[in-house]
């Protein structure tokens, strides 16, 4: 079971079991709505975007434990950054997920979700908040309403 | 029937998957093929292969009497009348889309009903929605009972003489329920409705007899019974048949074609448009005499018997929740495993070398009524034994220790 103590690091049930950000956000926020068909993995992402800064970020959602602890850590990890700064996790995220050997300093607790690339079939589970980050910031600069998926 | 001696028939379940032997309960989505059929596909590829219904020449001929030959099979699989009867396609999705656009866009008219279950597949419920949305017929849904079967008293109150179509899978693939088709066909029939089913999950298991049933369409897959993926059949009673408009046009389904209009062949080449799913066809009669040997009955008594014994390992495991009816349902069980997401436990299980099934089954309503976002499923078939059912029980305990669920 070495693969599956890597995969699921104590970090990563922590953020299942204690997930930061969950709830809802109020007005003036972008909403993004995303699910994966192919498993029913859901996820609603609020951001509150000012001045090309991710001011805050809560999600709403189900899915598995690699799900929903990458989209308590991306909350977190995103509060404060720019626009631009956020964007960048994202695309290190993805490298990360493609194998990259890639460092956090920003926010090491992502760094344990490195294991999920020995998963193919368990990747899009991890980035699925992540997408939802991308979208959202692409609506936030309009600051106008989400579109729903 | 011995599930061991059967099983050395599979090559593909003689592996091991991240260091231990492969147990396969994924049957439901699909199964795998035995030597005979693997055999077959590679003799067809390698000595009679050429188009079908034109060759002059001898390969041409070979390989038409292997298709028609393939279709033959299949009609005396079913029991149906004739082989005007058995149209080829590329599986139930296909089958079911066929007679949703082809009969119930010709029939259906504004005010008419289509009734069907919350248990379908997306495939049995996706091509009526759109089949009521063209025509402004009206979908209706039989309700189920709360052990996830449907009575028929509720079938009486639901079909009316507006209904023109019933369609309704003969075996759940999320609940393992077995509906009463012949009864559900009476009711149909009564009101003066046809119906329509989906055999995907009872097919590979279940003896069908389409003339006892007195049913007026009925859909399968081919790789879902140990054949090749892309072929499947629909079976429709001729003269409905007759009334049905093909789908798709070109060649192979024509009779002559002039500049502005065309005629089409006759049953049931009309519904078969470019060159057909030739080895698919060839793999799927393989397939059924592997079946037949083996015996319809017996391994239907084989999963009964492996579904009870299954069912009384996982109701053991403390904070376990399974779905659908306890007594007379089909060879798969559908769960859930305390608070610990279907994901996980198929990545756990996966490590272990046992795959399942975990998601929504292509069941996004069925989900809503069980109040849950996804499930796990274990599917058996008839290479599998107690052994695996002891394999898959172990490691959900493995499972729930890991993740220290309470």
């Amino acid at each position: 079971m070495n693969n599956l103590d890597d995969l699921y690091r104590r970090v990563i049930m922590d953020h299942y079991k204690n997930p930061r950000n969950r709830g809802s956000l109020e007005d003036g926020s972008v909403t993004v709505n995303l699910n994966n068909p192919t498993c029913g993995d859901r996820i609603s992402l609020q951001l509150h975007i000012e001045d090309g800064i991710v001011k805050n970020a809560k999600f709403t959602g189900e899915g598995c434990s690699i799900s929903m602890s990458s989209a308590s850590m991306m909350t977190d990890a995103v509060k404060g950054k720019s626009t631009e700064e956020a964007l960048k996790l994202a695309e290190k995220f993805s490298s990360l997920m493609q194998g990259n050997a890639e460092t956090f300093d920003e926010y090491e607790d992502i760094e344990a979700l490195s294991g999920v690339n020995k998963f193919p079939a368990r990747i899009k589970c991890a980035t699925l908040a992540w997408n939802a980050l991308r979208k959202g910031v692409e609506q936030g600069h309009g600051r106008h309403e989400g579109i729903e998926h | 029937m011995d599930p061991i001696t059967l099983k050395a028939e599979f090559p593909i379940l003689h592996q091991e998957i991240n260091g231990h032997p492969l147990v396969y309960l994924d049957n439901a989505a699909t199964t795998q093929k035995p030597r005979a059929v693997l055999e077959a596909l590679r003799k067809y590829y390698e000595w009679d292969n050429a188009n079908v219904h034109r060759g002059v020449h001898t390969l041409g001929s070979r390989a038409t009497d292997a298709y028609e030959g393939a279709r033959e099979k299949v009609a005396r699989f079913l029991n149906a009348g004739t082989t005007r009867e058995i149209i080829f396609t590329r599986g139930t999705t296909s089958s079911l889309n066929l007679v949703a656009t082809g009969y119930g866009r010709t029939v259906l008219r504004e005010g008419d009903e289509i009734v069907i279950t919350p248990m379908e597949h997306h495939s049995n419920l996706i091509p009526w929605q759109q089949a009521a949305k063209a025509t402004g017929a009206k979908l209706k849904y039989i309700p189920l009972q709360r052990d996830g079967t449907i009575s028929l008293q509720d079938v009486e109150n639901t079909v009316t003489p507006q209904t023109k179509i019933v369609s309704v899978t003969y075996v759940s693939n999320v609940l393992g329920t077995i509906n009463p088709i012949a009864e559900i066909a009476k009711i149909a029939h009564r009101n003066g409705a046809i119906i329509v089913v989906d055999g995907a999950q009872s097919t590979p298991h279940l003896k069908i007899d389409v003339k006892a049933l007195d049913v007026d369409f009925y859909a399968f897959s081919g790789h879902k019974m140990c054949g090749p993926t892309g072929i499947g059949v629909l079976y429709g009673k001729s003269q409905l048949l007759e009334r049905m408009e093909p789908v798709e046009f070109g060649g192979e389904m024509i009779d002559f074609v002039e500049l502005y209009d065309s005629t089409w062949k006759e049953l049931p080449w009309k519904f078969e448009g470019g060159t057909p799913i030739i080895a698919g066809a060839v793999g799927l009669a393989a397939a059924i005499d592997f079946l037949e040997q083996v015996g319809l009955e017996a391994i239907d008594a084989h999963e009964k018997k492996l579904t009870r014994y299954g069912l009384e390992r996982l109701s053991a495991i403390d904070g376990i929740t399974i779905y659908g009816p306890r007594t007379d349902r089909a060879g798969l069980i559908t769960f859930n495993l305390g608070t610990v997401h279907p994901h996980d436990v198929a990545t756990v299980l996966d490590t272990e070398g046992i795959a399942i099934r975990a998601g929504h089954h292509c069941c996004q309503p069925l989900m809503r009524w069980l109040n849950a976002s996804a499930t796990a499923r274990a599917s058996f078939y008839l290479y599998n034994t107690e052994q695996d059912v002891d394999r898959l029980a172990e490691a959900l305990v493995k499972t729930k220790e890991f993740f220290g669920d309470e």
